[in-house]
């Protein structure tokens, strides 16, 4: 709640004199950032409207770790869909399967009418193809449709939440795993689960333990399915040995997912992992898969968060990740794994790089990334352990801009600060594509990229630019030089200051804020 | 269709040329390389190399690609060996022209089949997917001389962010049409005032101005309308001050299922993007190289559902006026079962970064043993020479 926040001390606001002095020099043309401005900006997703910045920066941050709500309202109400994986596939493969019909057979009809008399039409290939959509059954194709609004209504609800939070760093914190543990709806099948994947396997863990986030993010249906363990199916399986004889069907191992776990969610590259290791937490990952695919449906076990476990489909079996061995347990040998590779140096050393890049800049200060690293260590893995270190750490409040803001992030701070609400589903998604960054739509696994020169380009800022004076002509624009002090406190720069005061309308003067130096960087 | 020909002979022959008749260090020392254009069209999904550039001339090829073959019926057809997927009319007229040229049986270093590493090391040039951070295209900027004038050389993606072989110390600019409605010209003036005292907004701002400024009255709303983006990437290179170096990506080539059909549309939208930018590059067109990459070749036999999968080596395509063109640069591996990589797909026998090393050195007039090093670090394979007529 905001008034949690004003009522401490004004105890942090003056900085060591060092800080002083080199706000002083930095006055002019870059900011010279104060400790609230910090905990708005660099923590947050900066100053909501009609909120005062805090007076006690460290103690407002902190009390945003008690007062998340890992289940807000606008989530309650959204519709549980981690049992409709499978559903969702099967309708897509169905859907091509019968496109394909159609056009062959088309395609059929029209060699036949060619062979005949008569003149090919070069306009037809297009409308067939509009009529192989066309001729899909409409439960089929409304079905379809329905996916991708979820997804839609999934990335404004995400960003809707973020504008109104009240604990902002903790938003934050749940976009920066979301992303370490990217999903990407470009996957069949993934519409109505990368969003849930964040809200159901994310959001309930960001203070908790971290391998229990692993076991929730990585066995999520959205998961499973975008790097394709949901097919993955063990050599020396029962299921296997029975499919031998037909040539058609699955063919057995895949290790995407498996590569990825300890590449880039556990031990990082270079963390000290084999091939060997990839094939074998492969097969230890064997018999994880979605609900609702017709040929395992009758096997599979419900598991937590919407994932399928088929033991006929399981790799049998011992299996040595990283020189321990795990005995076989069925679904439980998949999850002791995960639970070492949570605990292992390399993943405390990985995590608390990206940690440390993401809140103090692109080379994070080495002292911190060491200091993260034994938290995590010493905890075993205590995620809001790691937060409160990352508070108290001196590099955290280093003065200055540390980093330059990616579009999502940027959007939110000026969506909070304007007070726009609702632009709509459609608008919010097609928004944040022209900005560069929808959500659960990263080109990798590896997620979007956290470094400035993914987003600080040329094109790029003049998209921000031609959206903030679209923004500003539409809100209602007032006293914009007191909410910029408010929004940036201590910290706006004199250049900032004068441009403001100098602008023609109140409109313009907001449009320059959302898109001064300030807005850019945290 | 030729069935006669076996791999000896094509080696041989001047149908093709092996790898190691362009190994040869020969230097092309353009007398205005600083005027040089070169553009790399990146075409994301992984386009079938064997769709491209069809080897009729492979025994085993009726037997592995008979359901697609009708399509080549009247291709034209490339030193005799192979034919040109037919949606390339413009492609082919340049290649009739000697102004453009394949190389197949090329690959990078990626021997898995994941896009986004293929893509990761198609772009930075390292060994290892993620492993090195800025673009071999970047770097490529950072070596190249200084124009006529004295200033920077321009580097520009068709694009609204820079994509990954792009970026890195070279300062580049990014252009791409938006939906999004025009900033005033008022405030854009308070903007850059704003930005005039910070360094690094101040430089960005400046790049998009500039190239806002090439792009003219672009009112293209994406760049889906293929020909009309090639025309703008030409209206940002051609002119003495525009960039020398343009990066445009074409996606959709993940063609799973139903490849003919898929196929077709995607190389006609190639076609015509580069067909287009020729025309429109006019004079500059002399100047200019096209080069043409995809990730990874698709499987050499089609799947179940008419489409092929995931493979290894595929074709590069090179277009440009100072080209040595006319010819398709392969040693051969074939298609039959034995000569497969992995008993899939074609076997890689080019390396992908010797031909880009090489031909950007060529064209710019550099070194291509030092430019090797640096775009493409811990290769084997040297750099590969004799794009660019001397």
């Amino acid at each position: 709640m905001p008034a949690t926040i004003r009522d401490a001390p004004q105890r942090d606001i003056a900085g060591p004199a060092s800080h002083d002095r080199a706000q002083q020099e930095n006055r002019k043309t870059s900011m010279a950032t104060s400790q609230p401005h910090i905990a708005l900006n660099r923590f947050g997703y900066g100053l909501r409207r009609g909120e005062s910045p805090p007076d006690d920066a460290r103690r407002a941050l902190l009390r945003q770790l008690d007062a998340y709500d890992p289940r807000p309202a606008a989530l309650a109400a959204r519709a549980d869909t981690s049992g409709e994986a499978g559903e969702l596939l099967q309708l897509i493969r169905s859907q091509r399967r019968q496109r394909q019909d159609y056009l062959k057979r088309m395609e059929r009809e029209t060699e036949a009418a060619m062979a005949g008399p008569g003149m090919a039409d070069p306009g037809m290939s297009r409308s067939r193809r509009q009529a192989g959509r066309d001729a899909l059954p409409p439960e089929l194709r409304r079905a379809f449709v329905a996916g991708f609004d979820v997804f839609r209504e999934d990335v404004q609800l995400r960003t809707d939440i973020a504008v109104a939070s009240e604990t902002p760093m903790v938003e934050r914190l749940v976009h920066f795993w979301s992303n370490h543990f990217s999903v990407s709806v470009g996957k069949a099948g993934t519409a109505h689960q990368v969003g849930n994947h964040e809200f159901g396997a994310i959001r309930p863990h960001v203070l908790g333990r971290f391998s229990d986030m692993l076991k929730a993010a990585v066995l999520h249906p959205a998961m499973l399915l975008y790097l394709d363990q949901f097919q993955s199916i063990g050599p020396s399986s029962r299921f296997m040995m029975r499919r031998r004889k037909s040539a058609r069907g699955p063919r057995g191992l895949n290790e995407n997912l498996a590569r990825e776990v300890l590449e880039l969610h556990t031990l990082g590259v270079g963390g000290g992992y084999s091939q060997t290791d990839v094939a074998e937490l492969a097969r230890a990952l064997t018999g994880w898969t979605i609900p609702g695919l017709p040929r395992t449906e009758r096997f599979a076990e419900p598991q937590p968060g919407g994932a399928a476990f088929v033991a006929v489909a399981h790799e049998p079996g011992d299996r040595s990740v990283l020189g321990r061995t795990y005995r076989d347990g069925g679904a439980r040998q998949a999850l002791d794994i995960l639970d070492d590779l949570a605990a292992h140096p390399s993943t405390a050393r990985f995590i608390a790089t990206k940690l440390a890049r993401h809140f103090a800049g692109d080379d994070p200060p080495q002292g911190l990334v060491r200091r993260l690293e034994q938290d995590f260590l010493a905890t075993e893995g205590d995620l809001a352990s790691l937060v409160r270190a990352l508070i108290d750490a001196p590099e955290s409040w280093a003065t200055g801009p540390v980093k330059y803001r990616a579009p999502f992030e940027w959007l939110v701070s000026v969506l909070r600060l304007t007070g726009v609400e609702g632009l709509g589903a459609r608008r919010t998604v097609g928004v944040l594509k022209e900005i560069g960054q929808v959500p659960w739509q990263a080109p990798s696994p590896a997620g979007y990229d956290d470094r400035a020169g993914s987003w600080a380009g040329p094109d790029a800022l003049f998209r921000r630019v031609e959206l903030a004076e679209r923004i500003a002509r539409n809100v209602p624009a007032g006293d914009v030089a007191a909410r910029a002090e408010a929004a940036f406190p201590g910290t706006l720069s004199e250049t900032t200051r004068t441009w403001l005061d100098r602008a023609e309308s109140g409109t313009q003067a907001l449009g320059l804020l959302l898109v001064s130096p300030e807005m850019m960087r945290r | 269709m030729l069935h006669s020909l076996d791999r000896r002979r094509l080696l041989g022959g001047s149908l093709a040329l092996g790898a190691a008749s362009f190994a040869l260090p020969r230097m092309v020392f353009a007398r205005a390389a600083g005027d040089r254009n070169l553009l790399l069209v990146v075409l994301r999904g992984a386009a079938d190399g064997l769709a491209m550039l069809a080897p009729l001339g492979d025994p085993a090829y009726e037997q592995v690609r008979g359901f697609g073959l009708p399509d080549y019926e009247s291709a034209p057809k490339a030193g005799g060996f192979f034919a040109i997927h037919p949606a390339f009319q413009q492609v082919a007229a340049a290649y009739a022209e000697n102004q453009a040229l394949f190389v197949h049986a090329t690959a990078t270093a990626y021997r898995e089949r994941s896009h986004f590493d293929g893509q990761n090391l198609l772009e930075t040039g390292g060994t290892k997917p993620y492993a090195q951070r800025d673009g071999w295209l970047n770097r490529l900027v950072g070596m190249m001389p200084v124009d006529g004038s004295g200033a920077a050389p321009k580097a520009l993606a068709i694009a609204p962010t820079v994509p990954l072989a792009l970026r890195g110390e070279a300062p580049v600019s990014s252009y791409a049409p938006s939906s999004l409605p025009q900033a005033s010209d008022a405030f854009m003036e308070r903007v850059s005032l704003l930005y005039a005292e910070d360094a690094q907004l101040g430089q960005l701002w400046q790049r998009a101005l500039e190239t806002r400024e090439m792009a003219g009255g672009d009112n293209l709303r994406n760049l889906r309308d293929a020909r009309a983006a090639g025309e703008l990437a030409a209206s940002l290179m051609r002119e003495r001050g525009g960039a020398r170096i343009g990066m445009i990506e074409l996606s959709g080539w993940d063609s799973h299922a139903n490849q003919r059909n898929a196929f077709n549309r995607q190389a006609g939208q190639l076609d015509a993007l580069l067909g287009a930018y020729r025309a429109a590059m006019g004079p500059a067109w002399a100047s200019t190289l096209v080069l043409a990459v995809t990730e990874f070749g698709r499987t050499v036999r089609y799947n179940g559902t008419g489409g092929t999968d995931h493979g290894t080596a595929g074709a590069a395509l090179a277009m440009g006026g100072a080209l040595r063109g006319g010819r398709v640069i392969a040693d051969w591996p074939g298609l039959k079962d034995g000569e497969l990589y992995e008993g899939r797909d074609l076997r890689p026998t080019i390396a992908l970064e010797s031909v880009l090393a090489g031909a950007s050195a060529e064209h710019f007039g550099l070194d291509p043993e030092h430019t090797m090093a640096r775009l493409f670090p811990d290769r084997r394979a040297p750099a590969m020479t004799g794009f660019v007529a001397g």
